[in-house]
């Protein structure tokens, strides 16, 4: 039952980064993939939102699995960075393709550990 | 030229972008449930142990950027993106492989090994999922090139 409910949660994640992507897109076209960077950072802050309300203050762990690896991971992709990455190098733009893959990666992790943090103080 | 017999109707009946139609979304929809399906069970079937290397998250994420690699340049290749080509790409690329790999759990898995002080393994996970992302699409995007080319020459 429990794998329904991620499974769907991730399929309504999915949709969400299909109508981000598209939205940012139309508004900041560029060779820099933003959508996806947009996406990926967001998503990691709400997962550690949740993730941190789970570790500090016991919510249900069954948020964590619907919410977290439901939503935040059908939302976040990881082969979508990579791909972009890549299509980035192709183009001759390598300094903008190293500076997305580690800017992509540096953003993520620090979103998701001041969502943590904020978790740990409200 | 003759008139056009229905110029009571708009020219397209759908001129929205592709991300507000209804049957794209469901494609992307009914991928994305199936790349979470597969995620949840890696995610069930190999758990990480606190401070230890998340095999099961280090696994779908190079094997999905591997997977559209591959599937994106083999569809660029066929041709235009419309069609059932865009109904494969939305469906099999934004919904499975999309919703198969995830940043969010990955960024997680690198903040908690921090926490749990095995900062070394944080930065070689960090580091290493990145390269060998990166990696996989690159490999999945020539060894469609190569099938491509293959073909060409064969025909």
């Amino acid at each position: 039952m429990i794998a329904l409910a991620v499974m769907a949660a991730g399929g309504f994640g999915a949709v969400a980064r299909f109508v981000v992507d598209g939205a940012v897109r139309s508004r900041w076209p560029g060779v820099t993939p933003w959508g996806t960077f947009v996406i990926n950072v967001t998503g990691s802050a709400v997962l550690g939102i949740v993730a941190g309300l789970v570790i500090f203050h016991a919510a249900p762990h069954g948020l964590q699995v619907i919410v977290g690896t439901g939503f935040c991971g059908g939302y976040t992709t990881f082969s979508t960075a990579g791909f972009e990455t890549v299509r980035l190098a192709q183009k001759g733009e390598r300094l903008r393709s190293a500076a997305y893959a580690v800017g992509t990666l540096a953003a993520s992790v620090a979103a998701c550990a001041v969502g943590m943090a904020l978790a740990y103080v409200f | 030229m003759s008139p056009d017999p229905h110029g009571e109707l708009p020219v397209d009946p759908d001129t929205r972008p592709l991300h507000f139609r209804g049957h794209a979304l469901l494609w992307v929809f009914a991928g994305g449930l199936l790349g979470t399906g597969a995620r949840y069970w890696a995610e069930e079937a190999f758990p990480a142990s606190e401070g230890h290397w998340p095999w099961a998250t280090f696994a779908v994420n190079v094997i999905g950027a591997f997977v559209l690699g591959v599937l994106l340049e083999l569809l660029a290749r066929l041709g235009r993106d419309e069609g059932w080509r865009q109904r494969v790409r939305l469906f099999g690329g934004t919904g499975i492989c999309g919703a198969l790999t995830t940043y969010s759990a990955f960024a997680l898995e690198v903040a908690e090994l921090s926490r749990a002080s095995a900062v070394l393994t944080a930065m070689a996970y960090a580091l290493v999922s990145v390269v060998a992302g990166v990696g996989a699409a690159w490999c999945g995007i020539a060894c469609a090139s190569a099938v491509d080319g293959r073909r060409g020459a064969g025909a």
